[in-house]
This record gives C-alpha cells, structure tokens and sequence, in this order.
C-alpha cells in the first residue's frame, strides 16, 4: 500500500465497502422506473412520512431556530473537528471505554473482525448502522466465520430477502406488506406458516424469531447517532428496542462511527433530539433513545469500544464548499422529498447513501470520478434544502460537484466555442442569424447530432424565434 | 517515498488536520434562539402526548398525595395483579400490591428478568411536548435490562419531575449515567412508514402520575 499520501485527506478505498454503484444512476434507475410495484410502495411510504413529519414540525414555534442552531453547531464541529475528536477519545477513555481509529473501510473493518475475534463469539447482534453499511462490515464478519445478525425490521426483511437497503431509515421502503409476508414465510427459521400480512404480526413474528438471539449473543455491534466530546456520551435513537438489546444485553458492545457525528457539548443534544425524530419518522420523539458514556459497572457492557471511522470524511472536509455535506444527520427528510428518489427508488444511487443527500456525499467520499453520475441525479427543484433540519444546501452541493465531474471533451469543446463567440457580439449576431436558419430547416423539436446528442435525449432542442432580441431592439 | 508506519490513531487527525486548513478555530458562538428551557410545565400535555402514542396513564387525585404509595400499589394490582414482576431494589416501600409476585433485580440473569411479566419503577424526568420519560439506573429504576425484556412497564411519575420541553430534560440529566428516553410502548415504522407499536421493548407502558408532594 503507497504511502505517498500519508496524512493527506484520502477517498475511501475501492474493492470494499457499499459506496459506489455497478452502473450509472441513469442506467440504475431506468429498472426502478419500470418496475410500477416499487414506484407504488414507494409513492405511498413518502407521501405518509411527508404528512407526518410536516404535522409534528408545524407544532413547533421554534423549528428555524433550530434549524439555525443545528446548522451552526454542526459548522463549528467540522471548524475543530480533529480537537473535538481528541476530547471525545480522553472522555469516552476516562470512562472506562476504548477508542480505535480506522483511516478507512479496510481497517475499520479489521479492528472490528479482531474485537469480535477476541470474544471468542462467532456471532454478533447488530443495530442498524449506516457506517457499518458503508464499510460492508457483515461481509467482512462473514469473511472471518463470524455472523451478524441485522435486529432492525427493515435490516432483517432486507437480510432475509438478500435485498439491498434503498432508504436511509427505511431500508425496507420498497417493500410492501404482503411482499415482506413472502420474505418471512420463505426465510424466517420457525415461523408461523400462519402468518398474515398485518403489520403488527408481522412485527410479532420479529420479536418471537429474535428474542432468544438478543439472549444469548455476547457481542454488539452498532453505530450512533451522536458523541458528545465534552462527556463521551454516545446516543442511539430508535423506535423498536433492538437497538436498547443491543446497547444493554451483550458483554461486549462496539460502536462505529463516522467522525463527524461528534457533537461539542452535552447540551448541543437538546437541539438535535427535537430536530431528528421531526424530520426522520415524523414523531414528536422516538420511541427510544440510548444513551451511554463508558462502562456503568454492573449495567449493561462492560467492554465498549468506539471506532472512529475516516473513510473519504478526510476529502470531503477538504473542500469548503462540499464540506457542509458532513453536517448530515440521516434523516432522510431529503429522500423523502425528493420528486426523482419518489420515482427511481434507492437502489439506483447504487451507494448506501440514495437520495439527495446520497447524490452529494457518495461522490465526495470515493472522488467525484467514482459516482459522476450522481451529482446530475436531481432537478435541483430545492425541495431537499428546505426539508433538511440541518439546512444543507444540497443543490448547491450538486451544481459544485457537477463542476467538478469530468465533461466529455466534446462537451467541453462545445463550450469554449460558445464562450468565444458569445465574447464577441458580431460573431454572435451570425450565429443567432444561422440558428434561425435551422428553424427553416424545420428541425424543431429535434435532437441536436452527435457527440452533443446526450443533452437531447431527454428534452427538445428550444426553437429559435423568428426575431432575437436584439434585432428587436437594434428597429426601436 | 515512503513514510513511516503509523497508527490509525495520528493517521486519522493528520488527514483531518490537513483537510481543515487553518489552525483550530474557538468554539463558535451558537445562535440559540429557540426556546430555552424554564417554562412552566403542561402536565395535561404530557398526559395528551403519551396518550397519543398509546401509553396508558394514570392520572392519580389530589388525595393521593398524602399517600402516594397506595395511589401506585393500586394501579400495579389493575395492571399486573395476580402476575411476576421485577422491580429494582430501590423501589419506594408500599407500591407493589400484595397480588403481585415481586422479585427483586440484585443481579438477575437475563433469562430470569425475560421470564417475569412486568417491571415496576420510577424515572428520573419527563418531557411534557414530548411525551418522553426518562430513566437514569437511579437505585428506584434499577439497570436498564429490568425495563427492557418484560413485556408491562408501569413507571411511576411525581408531578414535580415533569419539564416542558426537551432543553429543560437535557439540563436536568446527568450524562454519566446510562439514560433510556422512552416515548410510548416499542414500535416500528419499517413497514411501509406507518406506525406500529409492539416489538422488541415493552409492548405496554403504564405510566402513573402522581399529584405534587405536599409541602412541608
């Protein structure tokens, strides 16, 4: 492995991890267009977690102003960002915790394997975790003859379905209920061949199937939503208990976390515990929150384990303008907003990370040459930014990296001959005069020829007026 | 050229460091103009919010404050009557009804405290916008495993530990302790984005709310 760069910010590797797609989003995407049953589940699903979500903000007098505080606290984490983590490391320490540092997926994914290899367990429980996801950590457990098992319902109709996530809190999202009825009837060992497609006994089939797993594995594995520096408070919120088993029951209990989820003060947690369930699950509050500092002797694990997690945060906190994609909190109030994630689904983004907030960190964290397709994945119509309770400004973020993908040469040569002509008015005067001329070709409503066809593929070439403006002009 | 080997550790901040540019900036100045804590407390709120999210409360007289306990071992009999519950060793004298088969949490195994029907404790604070209560592993609520497995929690509020809103819980809570933030029985949204109670946590809260403690 070069050393070349070492100590300079870094891309997260190839070959590992769940960050870039087999194909480009248009590609991807066109399955998820064609496919009417997904674009049913998912219409559904969006337009109730948008009703929801909008009638719990609404209660709230004070939602700009937290928005704002969200925002600012965020910026001023990623301002102290390497001083803040070294708080949290002598706080999470003193409390009788361990910290571990992976540069990238590759090692993040080795100081797992070897924790979990020191417990001498062949098994771990696990609570949803976007990191872990992002550094396809149940494949490298797996690699090591260590399984993992997804307690999350979603995680498990996905595991069980040998599906991919396509939501960030939902990754379950394009299934519907009698989908997920065949999932559990084909794959769950010992269910009710009874079993109906109502949600509750769907969750009740869960709870029998994972019950004496939460009892009887020694090693957790799970993400977090927060560290707070000052205390080495870690919070995991989450609505169905699997993440209190994890974080409660095990002897060991590991948590991977990205580093920018670090948050200066104990307090800051007042801002993001009435921002994140708002905008996730459209709840005033989830129904359970987590939240430990250390080892407490004789309550829960007594062995904690933090890994602070790089992995392409390096590259994204390089750059001014793309940085703010750090200050995300995977809501997924951007997705569920959003009028082409309503139709194409998740799996099209081809990284964990879908949707408009997906569409501008994915590129990010492998190089914007790995994903050039995903900056191009919006109508930029906006929705994203004024769903995001930490107010990233998303297309923005899109129309930067959009610059900073590579152009076809064509393209690009396209655009310094207009940039040439449009620096000179006669030679522009001619070429209005001669795009009129195509007009009396009658190639209105055509594409435009080769190499520049790609621009006409889903949109008509606008038809030249009879008279430019400044003919109009030049007769007053 | 080739660097020397170093540990995860100063691999990590040195990408960092470089990333960030300049030197460490002071601590920003948060603008923090959303309500602050210190509002009075809307106990009628916190019953309507966790009514919402269909916990079952109940609301105790004035009379019950001159004896508060009767007012709890009543409600636990309602609830858990005739059944096995576990109850942290701190738990005030005189809650549990004598119809109840109460074992204490002085070390449980996880089996034993999955194989009892209830669990009975106090908590430490309560978001009244929220409808949040929240634990501390104070000795009158005991280790979080004990309100985790059993599928009935009755946890017992005093009035005074009702705060309006979620600033003024934070403020009170002491992060070195391992908290529980519960609102409503366990759910799930998974399924289609519609909300479920009942999986992996209690399937049923109780929470009884005891009038103000009188003066004196």
């Amino acid at each position: 492995m070069s050393r070349t760069f070492l100590g300079m910010p870094a891309t997260a590797p190839r070959g590992v991890g769940h960050l870039r797609g087999d194909e480009p989003f248009p590609a991807a995407a066109r399955r998820g267009l064609a496919d009417p049953q997904l674009r049913r589940n998912l219409g559904h699903a969006t337009t109730t977690i948008r009703a929801k979500s909008g009638a719990v903000i609404r209660e709230l007098p004070d939602w700009e102003q937290l928005r704002a505080a969200g925002s600012a606290i965020k910026a001023d984490v990623l301002a102290r960002l390497p001083e803040l983590l070294e708080q949290l490391e002598a706080a999470v320490t003193a409390a009788g915790g361990t910290v571990h540092w992976a540069a990238d997926a590759v090692a993040a994914n080795r100081i797992v394997t070897d924790l979990v290899a020191a417990t001498g367990s062949d098994r771990v429980i696990k609570v949803k975790s976007m990191a872990t996801q992002e550094i396809g950590l149940n494949e490298a457990l797996e690699a090591a003859g260590i399984t993992a098992v997804e307690t999350d319902l979603a995680e498990l109709i996905v595991q069980l379905g040998e599906d991919r996530p396509s939501h960030i809190l939902v990754p379950a999202i394009h299934r519907n209920r009698a989908e997920i009825r065949e999932i559990f009837l084909r794959a769950m060992p010992g269910v009710d061949p009874g079993l109906t497609d109502d949600p509750a006994a769907l969750a009740a089939a869960a709870r029998r199937y994972l019950r004496q797993t939460f009892l009887t594995t020694p090693v957790a594995v799970s993400g977090a939503n927060f560290a707070v520096a000052e205390t080495g408070t870690l919070a995991v919120v989450e609505s169905e208990g699997n993440g209190r088993m994890c974080v409660t029951l095990p002897e060991t209990l590991i948590t991977v976390m990205g580093v920018e989820k670090v948050v200066p003060t104990w307090r800051d947690l007042e801002v993001f515990l009435q921002l994140l369930p708002r905008a996730s699950t459209g709840e005033r509050m989830n129904p359970y929150t987590s939240m430990w500092t250390g080892v407490t002797p004789g309550d829960g694990p007594q062995a904690f384990h933090l890994v602070l997690l790089d992995n392409g945060r390096s590259a994204v906190l390089a750059d001014e303008v793309g940085r703010q994609a750090l200050h995300c909190i995977r809501c997924s109030a951007c997705l569920n907003v959003c009028p082409v994630y309503e139709r194409a689904g998740g799996h099209a983004y081809g990284s964990v990370y879908p949707g408009p907030i997906g569409a501008v960190l994915s590129p990010q964290l492998t190089g914007v040459a790995d994903n050039a397709s995903l900056p191009y994945a919006s109508t930029l119509c906006g929705a994203c930014y004024d769903a995001c309770p930490v107010k990233i400004n998303i297309p923005e973020l899109l129309v930067h990296l959009r610059d900073r993908a590579p152009h076809p040469r064509a393209e690009a040569a396209a655009m310094a001959a207009a940039a040439y002509v449009m620096d000179r008015p006669a030679l522009y005067a001619a070429a209005q005069r001669g795009a009129r001329l195509s007009r009396l070709a009658g190639r209105r409503g055509r594409g435009l020829p080769p190499p520049l066809s790609g621009w006409t593929i889903g949109r008509d070439l606008p038809q030249p007026p009879p008279r430019t403006f400044r003919e109009w002009w030049a007769r007053r | 050229m080739v660097g020397t080997p170093v540990n995860g550790r100063d691999e990590v901040l040195a990408r960092l460091r470089a990333a960030r540019g300049a030197a460490p900036a002071a601590p920003a100045e948060v603008p923090r103009a959303y309500r602050p804590a210190g509002a009075a407390a809307d106990v009628d709120l916190l019953v309507r919010r966790l009514t919402d999210y269909r916990a079952t409360v109940h609301r105790c007289d004035a009379d019950a404050a001159a004896q508060p306990a009767d007012a709890v071992a009543r409600v636990v009999d309602a609830v858990l009557g005739g059944r096995r519950v576990v109850v942290p060793p701190g738990l005030p004298a005189g809650w549990l009804p004598g119809t109840v088969d109460a074992v204490t949490d002085d070390g449980l195994t996880a089996g034993q405290i999955a194989a009892v029907d209830g669990v009975v404790t106090a908590a430490a604070v309560a978001v009244a916008e929220t409808g949040t209560v929240v634990l501390d592993g104070a000795p009158d609520q005991g280790r979080r495993i004990i309100t985790l497995l059993p599928d009935v929690h009755v946890c017992v509020l005093r009035a005074d530990q009702v705060v309006a809103g979620v600033p003024d819980a934070v403020a009170r809570l002491d992060p070195r302790r391992p908290l529980t933030w519960i609102s409503g029985p366990s759910a799930t949204s998974d399924i289609e984005l519609d909300r479920v109670e009942g999986v992996h946590g209690p399937r049923n809260l109780h929470v009884v709310l005891l009038p103000p403690a009188p003066r004196g």
